[in-house]
């Protein structure tokens, strides 16, 4: 299982990198610029599908973490901090990506607009589910902990994006096939199938180290109890002082 | 003096009815707010020493702002919901932090009502001690930058909401961290970006009860808090028995 695993990780995620290798290319060389905003748009090629992947990955942690809440499995709980953790370096990846976008095109690196919000709101709840995971040593709450903070966080989701979008909104609608040029088209989803394939690849490798340390973690011996604290007050309990 | 007030066992029936299961519920839930305030008003000093926070979180935001009215009285909404953002914090973890210690929520857990019912006692007991807070807040918040409420319903309302709104997760998360090292932290950390949009709504309505409200917008963050809380209400019903068994 390990080592099928291990290798269908790491060719998804080679197989991603090569491919978003080829998007780039194809956006950076081959691609028409875009005509308001020059070459600064062809970071459309790598902000748009992070965005999506982004998403999708924590949709899947939302269904491994309700998985996990219902079985109690360990994969589950291995599944859900793998894409936690994905979708995390996403969006993390996503602002940084949008603020290099925004200084240029819209004049400033931050604004209140609902998908930047919604994404900086979005890292710092699955951030802190990865830090409350780090925090708790017992196994079956942690998975608990886990797995709840995850669904909590994504049903957050939709209601943040609504509530800043009813804020005033700089960004542009969101990318589809109608709102882009089909020579645009081509490099964008060669890129969103690769940042796909890529965030598998990294989920299954990363899975597997979670469910080893896990197995690790039940291996182990129990740590010997700590000794009892020095009795000062003398064992007749005569007052002290 | 000191004796301890032991709600009145709850009656089990072997076969029970809806309508025993229902009485059973509301009584778990009636209970346990009933245990809750009792406890903070047996510990008042804790009260205190929770609204007088809050009236230094305003006072220090006044200092930090500067004597400029016109920006202070802009501002007043966002000044109040922070300050009860943060006192809420610690309300929070007092009140799980009750339980875990001393082991009396395992005592809890024995009695024969689902745990949700433990949860909304507990959440509901927590939105009253919100309320509470905001009733002193809101007019130290008045006092310090000048503001008026013109539309008291709105106020009344939005207040309500926003503190069921805090309360509902913040219970739920206390519960989660109750027994986590470096709970003190990781509260606050797991709530405040959750409640982003009660902290949104709660404080353009509490601007708008303040400086009127000639666009009609009042009814829409209103919605925003009242579905915010029902989302919340639910999810967190549901998933409480979860957290206080594991």
């Amino acid at each position: 299982m390990t080592s099928r695993s291990y290798v269908a990780g790491a060719a998804l995620s080679a197989i991603g990198f090569a491919l978003l290798v080829v998007a780039h290319y194809l956006g950076l060389f081959v691609a028409p610029r875009e005509a308001m905003m020059g070459d600064v748009g062809r970071i459309l090629y790598v902000h748009v599908p992070t965005a999506w992947g982004a998403l999708l990955f924590y949709l899947g942690a939302f269904v491994a973490a309700i998985g996990s809440l219902w079985s109690g499995r360990r994969g589950w709980d291995a599944a859900t901090t793998a894409m936690v953790e994905v979708g995390t370096v996403m969006t993390f990846l996503l602002l940084v990506q949008g603020s290099l976008w925004a200084r240029p095109t819209w004049g400033t690196y931050w604004t209140w607009d609902p998908r930047l919000t919604t994404s900086a709101v979005l890292a710092a709840a699955f951030g802190v589910v990865l830090l409350l995971r780090r925090l708790i040593d017992q196994p079956a709450r942690r998975a608990t902990a886990t797995a709840v903070a995850t669904i909590v966080a994504f049903v957050d989701v939709p209601i943040v994006y609504f509530s800043v979008k009813w804020w005033n909104s700089l960004h542009q609608p969101v990318s589809s096939r109608q709102t882009i040029d089909s020579p645009m088209m081509q490099p964008l989803l060669i890129a969103a199938v690769a940042v796909l394939l890529l965030g598998i690849g990294l989920s299954v490798l990363r899975w597997r180290v979670e469910l080893a340390r896990l197995l690790a973690e039940e291996a182990a011996p129990d740590l010997p109890d700590a000794p009892a604290p020095l009795d000062l007050s003398g064992a007749s309990g005569a007052p002290r002082g | 003096m000191s004796e301890v007030e032991v709600p009145a066992p709850l009656p089990r029936p072997a076969q029970p009815g809806l309508g025993s299961v229902l009485v059973g519920v509301f009584g778990g839930v009636l209970a346990v707010i009933r245990k809750d305030l009792l406890v903070e008003w047996r510990a008042r000093a804790q009260v205190v020493a929770l609204l007088g926070f809050a009236v230094v979180v305003l006072l220090l935001f006044s200092f930090a702002v500067g004597p400029d009215s016109m920006a202070l009285a802009r501002h007043a909404g966002g000044y109040l919901w922070l300050a009860l953002l943060l006192s809420s914090t610690l309300l929070l973890a007092r009140s799980m932090q009750n339980e875990v210690e001393s082991g009396a929520l395992e005592g809890l857990l024995l009695v024969p009502v689902p745990a949700a019912s433990i949860f909304y006692g507990k959440a509901l007991a927590n939105t009253v001690l919100l309320v509470l807070v905001a009733l002193v807040a809101l007019p130290v918040d008045l006092a310090i930058t000048g503001a008026a409420i013109v539309s008291p319903g709105v106020a009344v309302a939005v207040v309500v909401l926003g503190a069921a709104g805090v309360a509902a997760p913040g219970t739920f998360y206390a519960a989660l961290t109750a027994r986590v090292a470096g709970r003190q932290l990781l509260l606050p950390l797991l709530l405040f970006p959750l409640i982003v949009p009660a902290l949104l709504g709660a404080v353009k309505a509490t601007t708008l009860a303040m400086t009127g409200d000639p666009m009609g917008q009042v009814p829409s963050w209103l919605t925003l808090l009242l579905a915010f809380d029902l989302i919340y209400w639910s999810l967190c019903g549901l998933l409480f028995e979860k957290v206080v068994e594991a």
